[in-house]
């Protein structure tokens, strides 16, 4: 059966991830081309009307691997690679996030299975998965097949529309048999949120800070002139690892995804994890000084110069504007 | 113990990177340069060595690639690796990240070491994977974007972003771990150590020499296929302003803002 698996994720009180729910979705519409169906995988303790509710996306069948901790990549490989091999399934898909990374790169090594990742789109040519794949900072988009089977297909975050189609999926239990390796790394902490919960998603106008603030006294400037018009402060993943702003402002492929009337981008390069959680901004303002920053690629207003001298007196003169 | 660093060359950071058409491969023809990021793996090896609180005997830099190659091993070496070894076999070329994850893994075996460390991503390929591939191989725990590794009782505990917070994990050795650029702060080498480095003893391996089976790696070996190369959607170029007053920048900066009614 020419099946595609989706492993689904979900945080610790069960809610499960928005890229998984896409991924299935997209199994399901691809399934339906190829002549198989899709399935979807949960790990830990899922209630059997959540595992079911999996349907709704799409899944025909949910499989549920209660003896498998949630979180860490390995013991799900195990699980993922036993029920690949156990109903003959063709490919593997994640959407997008990071532990979809890790467990397609074990079941490439496991099953000696291609991979593919930062896939923006699947297509079927010839009965067969083509991925996909932008490359080089996304300026040529390659066409990847896969020479057998099963392949791995890792979604970039959001690739995957959400799609309800309704229906309740059957719940398969299966039992895996956890390699000896995949039990040495155990989660102490998960989740833990970095610095004040702060709430950006409700914006319509956001100032995204980064490295090139050049410290967390940085920030100040961002945070006046979001304040001039009434925004809120974002960040990338680069100055929440520094601890100079809170997780909860991250934007990106492991943070927030926004969408804002304006997004004014401060000291921000544009790596794509960053570009992901933001590119369906109205309107994305950005000033770097380096006049080859990938950002302005995808900028409306782009920039070039010192966001010391620049941001000072913009958010002078938007006062000024607002007050006269 | 013994610490390995997987490092590899690519094209230098100011070369415009291209495909070949003809051979779907990326050019490799222009500067190259030691991977930025396995900058941070090979300093966070040399922080766990100085930090005494493991003993850490030797610390290898392994790469597989072309002859070329040698001089990312050089760098490694600055940088304080104490040997390197280099994989090179013609077989080896165009291999995916199926046939790179295994010959990695190959070579490292012939190293048994007690914990392997490599980049976030490479800067030419970005494919992030390389570190969980050959960690399976290895049959050995692994995680992945570490951004601190504190060793006690012999174990590692590792901090890590994902996707709703930070992670805390325990790992026990032998592991493989790649981490993320937020580590640290990647030193210089010395003069005296760039002067030096030619001198380390570097090993030279084929793919017969480390028990690579043939058939599984190259392009011949792989498991996915370019089909074809397009180029993006098309989007609208945006506008660009150079600010040389900024007082005049500041005013175009509004009137854009004004006219979408942004303010
Ligand atoms: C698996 C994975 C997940 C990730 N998830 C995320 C995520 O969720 N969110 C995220 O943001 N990133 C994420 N990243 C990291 C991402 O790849 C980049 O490293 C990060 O976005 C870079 O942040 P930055 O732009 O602040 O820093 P940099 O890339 O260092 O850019 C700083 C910019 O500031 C400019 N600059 C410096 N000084 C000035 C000045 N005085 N005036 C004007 N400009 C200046 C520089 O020219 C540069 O372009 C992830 C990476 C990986 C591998
Ligand atoms: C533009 C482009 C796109 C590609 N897309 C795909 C794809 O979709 N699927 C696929 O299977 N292959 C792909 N490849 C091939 C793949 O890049 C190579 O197999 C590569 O050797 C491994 O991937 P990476 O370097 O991107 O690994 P990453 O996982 O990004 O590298 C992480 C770390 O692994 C270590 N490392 C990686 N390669 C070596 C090496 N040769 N020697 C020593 N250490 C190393 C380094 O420490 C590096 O920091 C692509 C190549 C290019 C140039």
């Amino acid at each position: 059966m020419a099946g595609i698996l989706v492993y689904a994720l979900h945080d610790d009180e069960g809610n499960f991830n928005k890229n998984s729910l896409g991924a299935i979705s997209e199994a399901a519409k691809l399934a339906g081309q190829i002549g198989g169906e899709a399935t979807a995988l949960v790990v830990g303790d899922v209630a059997d009307d959540a595992a079911a509710g999996l349907g709704k996306y799409g899944a025909a069948k949910v499989y549920r691997a209660k003896n498998v901790p949630e979180g860490l990549a390995q013991p799900i490989v195990d699980a993922m690679a036993k029920v690949i091999g156990d109903n003959g399934i063709s490919y593997a898909l994640f959407g997008g996030g990071l532990l979809g990374f890790e467990i397609g790169a074990g079941l490439t090594a496991r099953l000696g299975a291609g991979v593919t990742m930062e896939v923006t789109a699947v297509k079927v040519q010839d009965g067969k998965l083509v991925a996909e794949r932008p490359i080089l900072q996304d300026s040529e988009i390659a066409d990847v097949g896969y020479v057998s089977e099963p392949g791995i297909i890792i979604g970039r975050l959001n690739a995957f529309d959400i799609n309800e189609t309704g229906g309740t999926a059957a719940v398969e239990d299966v039992e895996v048999e956890l390699s000896p390796w995949s039990t040495k790394a155990t989660m102490v902490q998960r989740g833990e949120q970095r610095g004040a919960d702060v709430n950006i998603e409700d914006a319509d106008i956001l100032v995204g800070g980064g490295r090139g603030l050049g410290a967390a006294e940085g920030f100040k400037l961002a945070e006046e002139l979001a304040e001039s018009m009434g925004g809120a402060v974002a960040a990338t993943r680069a100055v929440v690892d520094a601890g100079w702003y809170p997780y909860a402002a991250q934007i990106g492929q492991t943070g927030k995804t926004v969408a804002p009337k304006l997004y004014l981008a401060a000291g921000i390069s544009g790596a794509i994890q960053h570009k992901v959680g933001m590119q369906n901004s109205e309107n994305i303002l950005a000033i770097n000084k380096d006049p080859n920053a990938p950002i302005f690629e995808f900028s409306d207003l782009g920039v070039v110069g010192d966001l010391h001298k620049i941001v000072p007196k913009l958010t002078e003169a938007i006062k000024a504007k607002k007050g006269g | 113990m013994k610490i390995c660093v997987l490092v590899k060359e690519v094209p230098d950071a100011a070369v415009q990177k291209r495909i070949d058409p003809s051979t779907m491969r990326l050019d490799r023809s222009g500067e190259k340069n030691l991977n930025p990021f396995d900058t941070h793996a090979l300093e966070a090896a040399m922080q766990i060595k100085e930090g005494g609180a493991i003993p850490v005997e030797e610390v290898v830099a392994v790469t597989m690639g072309p002859d070329s190659a040698v001089r990312a091993l050089h760098k490694a070496v600055a940088l304080g690796a104490d040997r390197s070894v280099q994989l090179t076999d013609d077989a080896l070329a165009g291999s995916d990240v199926c046939a790179t994850g295994y010959s990695l893994a190959k070579v490292l075996e012939s190293e048994s070491p007690d914990l392997v460390l490599l980049g976030q991503q490479s800067d030419d390929g970005e494919c992030y994977t390389i570190g969980a591939v050959v960690a399976d191989h290895l049959q050995m725990p692994s995680l992945t974007q570490v951004i601190k590794i504190d060793v006690t009782d012999g174990k590692l505990r590792c901090e890590r972003q994902a996707e709703y917070g930070y992670d805390t994990v325990e790992i026990e050795l032998p592991a493989v771990i790649s981490v993320g650029d937020a580590i640290n702060e990647p030193r210089y080498p010395s003069l005296k150590a760039i002067m030096g480095a030619k001198k380390k003893p570097l090993d030279n391996k084929g793919a017969g020499d480390v028990g690579i089976d043939a058939g599984q790696v190259g392009e011949a070996g792989s498991k996915t296929k370019v089909l074809a190369l397009n180029p993006p959607p098309a989007k609208e170029a945006g506008e660009i302003i150079e600010d040389e007053d900024t007082n005049e920048t500041v005013e175009k900066i509004v009137a854009w803002l004004d006219e979408r009614k942004l303010i």
